[in-house]
């Protein structure tokens, strides 16, 4: 094992791969540190989706920035990242979330997006298989660069073209310990060695908050656990990913021709439990076929969970902690950790080498939680 | 050309070549990089015959090879049906 790096990257997720390649670029050696194989967290479970429809202009900014990477990732990285644009469209239920739509689309025009409202005997026009009753819509937001990617390949896309440039990969190695030195950091430990590093990049998703107490940090960080279905394959019948923030439903059909989709479970689940439950497979089931009443007769193949590493306000952690030099956080996803990571790896990589950031990123440090009036992000499903 | 996996189409060649120049070591990493077992059958047929491929492939033996979690329904079964159970406690 190396004995020396000037990153160490805990967590070989989409983000932590992505980062180690952007920094790749800069000629920054970074290492990356795995416990599993790669995508073997989060990364790997999750929905897929790529949105750019947010309440915080934070997030809004992140994943438009993102869907310009990630538009052009495969000619950059040399490698297949299975993007398909075919937009996102958000239920809108009644007056209350117009008006919260209204707000969300004049944010998101003003930093550039192509998105719009419909009226309700218009969303047929997107998704024809949507019961428009059923969901009890009575109109939608749609944004047709909305999308999604495979996050296996993306994160393999990354990492490969990382180790291309020089980048380091280690997986099913499992960090012990980070050591300090007053306000600085030594090195990282783990079971196959001790890498010396003044740089630690915590990016290890549900598990961030433990990598935090190994050097004693503590984040407000909470897994909860997430469940999601896929049916078997069918021939293409719709693009968009529907969703719902009221529901808290998503779904969309992948590139094979399987619907996948997640709902928040019944019984809210925190902690590191991993068991798929039946009450979520009735109530996703009894959802979807109210949403889409034509898939009753589509069988269900397959259900499995994963984490979401939610904050206080559902806005990811970035940047430098105070007290401890060099220990930078990428983490708390809150469920949208795939659709950001490339903007989010670009930011850190000009952050770690002492560059401007190309968007401000203060805002999502971890400080803000010590105060009292942060606002959080109203936009999340699953 | 041996197919291994009948639901997603991969064959023998396609699971060396993840194994040699993807560089995957477990069941885990073929199912993500070639949709390995992701088909109706969930796995029945292609996993056997995968992990004899890959334990050949990495000096091991098959009964070191990690098998994946199996997910539930145990067999597929129609959403309408899940979703009728609820509906008649709501």
């Amino acid at each position: 094992m190396i004995e020396k790096a000037d990153v160490v990257i805990v967590g070989g997720g989409v983000n932590g791969c992505a980062l180690a390649y952007e920094l790749s670029l800069k000629g920054i050696k970074a290492v990356v540190v795995e416990r599993k194989h790669l995508a073997s967290g989060a990364t790997g479970r999750c929905g897929a989706g790529i949105r750019q429809q947010w309440s915080s202009r934070e997030n809004a900014a992140l994943a438009i920035e993102s869907v310009r990477i990630f538009e052009r990732l495969e000619e950059e990285l040399g490698s297949s990242i299975g993007l398909r644009q075919g937009g996102y469209l958000i239920a809108i239920h009644d007056e209350k979330d117009m008006e919260q739509a209204e707000k969300n689309v004049e944010m998101q025009r003003s930093l550039g997006l192509d998105v719009s409202i419909l009226e309700a005997d218009e969303i047929n026009d997107i998704v024809p298989i949507l019961d428009i009753e059923g969901m009890k819509a009575i109109g939608a937001t749609f944004c047709p660069t909305d999308g999604h990617a495979d996050p296996f390949k993306t994160t393999y896309a990354y990492a490969n073209a990382a180790m291309r440039n020089g980048a380091e990969i280690y997986r099913f190695t499992e960090v012990q310990d980070i050591v300090t030195d007053g306000e600085e950091i030594k090195a990282v430990r783990t079971n196959r060695g001790t890498i010396k590093t003044g740089v630690v990049v915590n990016a290890a998703g549900a598990w961030s908050k433990k990598i935090a107490e190994m050097a004693g940090i503590e984040l407000p960080n909470v897994p909860y656990k997430k469940e999601i279905i896929v049916t078997e394959r069918m021939t293409r019948i719709f693009d968009a990913m529907v969703i719902s923030f009221r529901d808290g439903i998503y779904f969309s059909q992948q590139d094979e021709g399987q619907i996948l989709g997640g709902i928040p479970p019944p019984e809210t689940v925190t902690g590191y439990k991993t068991e798929p439950t039946l009450s979520f497979l009735e109530h996703m089931s009894s959802t979807l076929t109210r949403y889409a009443p034509v898939l009753k007769h589509i069988n269900v193949l397959r259900q499995w969970t994963g984490f979401y590493d939610v904050t206080p306000d559902a806005l990811p952690i970035l940047g430098e902690v105070k007290g401890l030099k060099g220990f930078i956080q990428c983490n708390g996803f809150s469920g949208h950790g795939f659709m950001l990571s490339p903007m989010v790896a670009k930011l850190l990589a000009q952050l770690i080498a002492g560059e401007k950031t190309s968007l401000p990123i203060g805002r999502l440090n971890l400080e803000r939680f010590e105060k009292m009036d942060f606002e959080k992000e109203k936009s999340v499903v699953g | 050309m041996k197919i291994i996996c009948r639901c997603e189409d991969i064959t023998e060649e396609d699971i060396i070549k993840a194994i040699r120049e993807k560089g995957c070591t477990t069941l885990d990493e073929l199912k993500h990089l070639l949709r390995l077992g992701m088909g109706p059958c969930q796995g029945r047929t292609c996993i056997p015959l995968a992990a004899r491929i890959l334990a050949r492939e990495t000096g091991k033996k098959v009964s070191e090879i990690e098998l994946q979690t199996s997910r539930p329904p145990v067999v597929p079964v129609p959403l309408g049906l899940l979703a009728g159970e609820e509906d008649e406690n709501d």
